[in-house]
């Protein structure tokens, strides 16, 4: 029988969640022998070409980019985990929602005390567009389960993993269920 | 904001003046320096200075000796005192599902059009505030506003237009207005009139009597004898709750306490209710003789009328009617030369706060204190009012016991049915062809109130307000009383077109404006309540956020802590369950849908980059 | 407080209490644990945040403000009302802004702790994100509005223990805010000695220059849930 698929994504975050998943230490051979790892930064992979079993978000929705790599996500992953403080209620980023976008971008690009020459807003075409404000995942789409910490542990994104690579629902123990 | 700012923000250099300072202090004299005069203080500072400034109520504290942060817990809860100057008239528009339906969104435009004010802040020139409001208890005369206090009826787009002129028009204002005596350039304006429409008067309430009978009556019974009746009558509170009067004396009369108070509960709030209004204009006596009866049979010594702040119009023709009791011998001491029995009566205005109706909010806002309600027990009846027992009644409750003791507890009871004896006031509005108060018996049924009141092609009935239910036309053959629909005299109708899900939608929002913000669940629950109708309103709704509401509604039911948060959910849960169709139709066939739009988050990006979204096609 | 005593029954199990104590009171004297946010054992009852909410006699209501009876039936860990309890602790989390990873009060925070032991993976309901003052204007003490939880343990610790009245409400419904008795709080008679200063559930009243000394894993709830202290009563054996 064919390993269970493992999508990863980083959106507005800070990757430190990654950083948590790697430092799994000899548990990482375990991983790949538990699932296959598909469209990831992990592995550089940048499409999906087939359904993938299990999808993990990091980050909230800060752009127009990270709402179609989420939605991306929705669509190929049958399982989605929202994993972080970021993806979970919008984590350091979304410290600018009690500021306005406006607001933000004017006092960064146009009338901050480090600003010179009047300043410019950023325009790029290749800059996606922020959003009115950060946005958890599950405002965005419909998101299976969630995994909190900043970041979640290795060993709770272990347990995590694990349950859901072998069909079981995770449920984490008192330890593991951390908010910060 | 982030932290910046707090002392410029909150400072107010322009109303420290020391002569405001003599002023207040005055002020503070004149109701003893007593604490539990707040209410009256600070609306003698609203009214003189057109707002409670940062320093008036430091200004207050200090002629209270108390400290400046209770007096701004009190002053900030109620929606009739402000902070800001507004403009010099203050309009404020009934907002309610029937004003909506009787055009109160274009009264609300013509005035922001005339005036230059655009909804919700003042003009320009200062001259003008337009704002909604909750409901002003006009619901047979809407659209209806408030003008620096002072009700305007039956008004259109061209009433707005004409009034916005002639107050342009009058004299700036030299002297403020006497505190509680209306604004005479208000109150001179043609459409400063409430009717009172009785269209029909039933066989208790509003029968003629001599001013009196019902207290002579209850002389010749021992306050023991007095209850005995009323609980033989089987009067049931008439504010809705339904609660016996007579065992609620009961339990008052044998409380120990140092004095026994009475509370008259006109803070009548109930979108859609004003039967209190008429009573109160129409036969305010059976109304004191009642209070006076319950004075005999409880020992109190003072009575309490706590008078919605939006009826303050009818303050003074009440102390009118209250000084000629006290000339006749019917209020004051040795009532009707009996010695020993003495009562007197107290109207306190509020100052628009509908969960000061719940009772012992109503005693936290008597004792000047914000209107949050009371852990029970105590009940009131232990310790209410300064913490001593206290019976707290509906004006129609006390009506009908007048009557009661004019012509007898059997007389009485041979009204209504077996468990809701008597007569009932019922207010009634919306799409019906004669609006206004009904006297009906208990036990009349939806449909042959329909009949009478000319609403034969009702779709929908909101019974009892927004914290009563909505009543499908499956349902019209019920009765009104306590064993089945209970009301506490709102009865809206609504017709063909009228669109449930935003008649309960505005309901929502009445509630989030009037939640008392004390309890968790009922201060975030209805405002989440809110976001998730919405939604469902919006066309974004799924299955899926329809069962999650019917939760979040079951549990803001079970866990508030009064009856507003406890029925803070009925608009949403009677209309999911008489109405599903209604939220069918509106539902998306998908699992998830988002609250937002992409173009909706992104619409303040594109404002200020001036650029589109970029188009992001999925890669192949 | 009599010495009467009064038997009700929790969950089955009868207790023994005392004539005027409260049912969280004689809950806590008997080593049950009623989850709880507003309540201070110090401070009278305020009946707030309702997560304490029993069935008692078959009508909902707070522990902490209903007096025990004798007789009384209280229902207090079903899954019915921890399912109640836990959407109130998602509402707090939804109505301020919450964010743990920054907060020094984190491993130390009631609310954040209920969440922890309600089984609380993350709050679902929409975030209301509100526009709220911080003030940091005091020398020693800050006052971070977003995680307020409007609990008024600070208002009645001040009134009623440091005799200073330096909190207050301000508002009402959504609106209602945590204010202070002057134009900010270094404007006031708080200082950090205060039991108002020690008695904030979740980081909104913090000491400065105190935070982050006990590294992370070590805070008091990181150790054991939250009311294990409570429930570590009940077995120890009574003499």
């Amino acid at each position: 029988m064919a390993k269970p698929r493992l999508a990863t994504c980083s959106l507005a975050g800070c990757f430190g969640c990654h950083m948590s998943l790697l430092d799994m230490d000899e548990r990482l051979l375990e991983l790949i022998d538990l699932v296959d790892l598909d469209k990831s930064p992990l592995d550089d992979k940048k499409c999906f070409d087939q359904p993938v079993d299990i999808g993990l978000v990091e980050g909230g929705c800060s752009n127009e980019h990270n709402v179609h790599v989420l939605k991306q996500f929705r669509k190929n992953c049958r399982i989605l985990v929202s994993v972080g403080a970021c993806a979970i209620n919008g984590g350091v980023p979304s410290m600018r929602n009690l500021v306005g976008l406006r607001e933000c971008l004017e006092e960064a690009y146009l009338n901050g005390p480090t600003v010179e020459d009047g300043g410019t807003m950023p325009n790029d075409e290749d800059l996606p567009l922020l959003l009115d404000r950060v946005y958890p995942s599950h405002e965005i789409v419909k998101i299976d389960y969630f995994l909190p910490g900043c970041p979640p542990s290795a060993n709770a994104i272990w347990e995590t993993i694990k349950a859901l690579a072998s069909g079981r629902e995770p449920a984490l123990s008192y330890r593991l269920r951390k908010y910060d | 904001m982030m932290g910046t700012g707090a002392r410029e923000l909150r400072e107010d250099p322009a109303a420290a003046r020391p002569e405001d300072a003599v002023l207040i202090d005055r002020i503070v004299a004149e109701f003893g320096r007593d604490r539990t005069r707040l209410m009256d203080i600070v609306q003698a500072v609203q009214h003189r200075w057109g707002r409670v400034s940062a320093a008036s109520v430091r200004a207050i504290a200090q002629s209270l000796g108390i400290h400046a942060v209770e007096v701004e817990d009190m002053v900030s809860f109620y929606s009739f005192f402000s902070r800001e100057r507004k403009g010099r008239f203050h309009v404020r528009l009934s907002k309610t599902p029937v004003s909506l339906m009787k055009g109160a969104a274009k009264v609300a435009q013509a005035f922001a059009a005339a005036s230059g004010a655009a909804i919700g802040t003042a003009s320009p020139d200062g001259e003008f505030t337009i704002e909604w409001t909750s409901d002003i208890g006009m619901a047979d005369q809407e659209p209806s506003a408030l003008i620096n206090g002072t009700v305007v009826t039956a008004l259109s787009p061209s009433d707005a237009r004409s009034i916005i002129a002639a107050l342009r028009a009058a004299p700036a204002d030299v002297d403020p207005p006497v505190f509680r005596a209306p604004d005479p350039r208000v109150a001179a304006l043609p459409q400063a009139r409430v009717a009172s429409h009785i269209m029909k008067a039933g066989p208790i309430i509003f029968q003629r009597r001599r001013r009196g009978d019902g207290v002579r009556a209850a002389l010749g019974l021992s306050p023991e004898s007095i209850i005995q009746e009323i609980i033989k009558a089987k009067l049931r509170g008439r504010g809705g709750a339904g609660f016996p009067t007579g065992l609620k004396w009961k339990f008052c009369r044998k409380s120990p306490g140092q004095q026994h108070y009475l509370i008259c509960n006109a803070d009548e709030g109930e979108p859609g209710t004003f039967k209190d209004r008429v009573l109160l204009t129409e036969a305010p006596d059976v109304v004191f003789d009642g209070m006076t009866i319950a004075a005999n049979a409880l020992g109190a010594q003072s009575g309490l009328v706590y008078l919605r702040g939006e009826y303050a119009y009818l303050w003074k023709t009440l102390q009118t009617v209250l000084e000629n009791r006290r000339r006749l011998g019917l209020l004051g001491s040795n009532i009707c030369g009996c010695e020993g029995f003495d009562f007197d009566v107290r109207i306190q205005l509020g100052a628009g706060a509908y969960v000061c109706g719940e009772e012992s909010a109503l005693i936290e806002s008597l004792e000047g204190k914000r209107g949050a309600p009371r852990d029970r027990p105590p009940f009131p009846t232990e310790r209410g009012y300064l913490q001593q027992p206290t019976a707290v009644d509906n004006v129609e409750s006390f009506a009908c016991v007048a009557r009661i003791m004019e012509n007898g507890s059997d007389w009485f009871a041979s009204f209504g049915t077996r468990e809701s004896t008597g007569t009932k006031l019922l207010s009634v509005s919306g799409d019906c062809a004669h609006p206004g108060i009904y006297e009906v018996p208990f036990g009349i049924t939806v449909n042959e109130l329909l009949d009478q009141v000319g609403a034969a092609d009702a779709e929908f009935v909101q019974m009892a307000g927004p914290s009563g239910q909505c009543v499908a036309p499956k349902d019209f053959g019920r009765r009104i009383a306590y064993e089945d629909l209970a009301t506490g005299g709102s009865v809206m109708v609504f017709g063909p077109g009228r669109d449930v899900l935003e008649v309960a939608s505005l309901f929502t929002e009445f509630f989030i404006h009037e939640s008392c913000g004390w309890c968790a669940p009922c201060r975030v629950g209805t405002t989440l309540l809110g976001r998730g109708l919405d939604k469902i309103l919006k066309h974004r709704g799924t299955l899926e956020d329809v069962t999650a509401l019917e939760e979040l509604a079951n549990t803001v039911t079970r866990m508030s802590r009064c009856g507003l948060g406890q029925t803070a959910a009925n608009p949403i849960l009677t209309t999911m369950r008489n109405f599903p169709q209604v939220y069918e139709a509106r539902l998306l066939p998908y699992q998830f849908v988002p609250a937002v739009t992409l173009e909706e988050a992104l619409a303040v990006a594109v404002k200020v980059q001036g650029r589109e979204p970029v188009d992001e096609t999925e890669p192949v | 407080m009599s010495d009467a005593r009064i038997s009700l029954t929790v969950d089955g199990t009868q207790i023994q209490a005392l004539e005027g104590q409260s049912v969280i009171q004689a809950c806590d004297a008997a080593g049950v644990y009623v989850p709880r946010l507003c309540y201070h054992p110090d401070l009278p009852p305020a009946g707030h945040c309702r997560v304490c909410s029993c069935r008692i006699n078959g009508r909902i209501n707070s522990a902490c403000v209903t007096p025990v009876s004798q007789g009384m039936v209280v229902e207090n860990d079903t899954p019915a009302l921890n399912s109640d309890r836990r959407v109130i602790i998602e509402m707090l989390f939804v109505e301020g802004y919450h964010l743990c990873p920054t907060c020094e009060k984190s491993g130390d925070c009631e609310l954040q702790a209920l969440g922890y032991r309600l089984g609380m993976a993350a709050p679902t309901l929409p975030y209301l994100w509100p526009q709220r003052e911080l003030d940091a204007t005091h020398p020693e003490i800050v006052l971070d509005r977003n995680r307020c939880i409007l609990c008024s343990r600070c208002i009645r610790a001040s009134r009623y223990e440091d005799g200073k009245s330096v909190f207050g409400f301000e508002g009402r419904g959504i609106h209602m805010r945590l204010t202070v008795d002057g134009s900010a709080l270094g404007d006031t008679a708080m200082a950090a000695a205060d039991k108002a200063a020690h008695v904030c559930p979740v980081g909104c009243i913090l000491i400065k220059r105190t935070g982050f000394r006990t590294p992370s894993g070590h805070h008091r709830f990181d150790k054991a849930p939250i009311g294990s202290d409570i429930e570590a009563v009940r077995s120890v054996p009574k003499t």
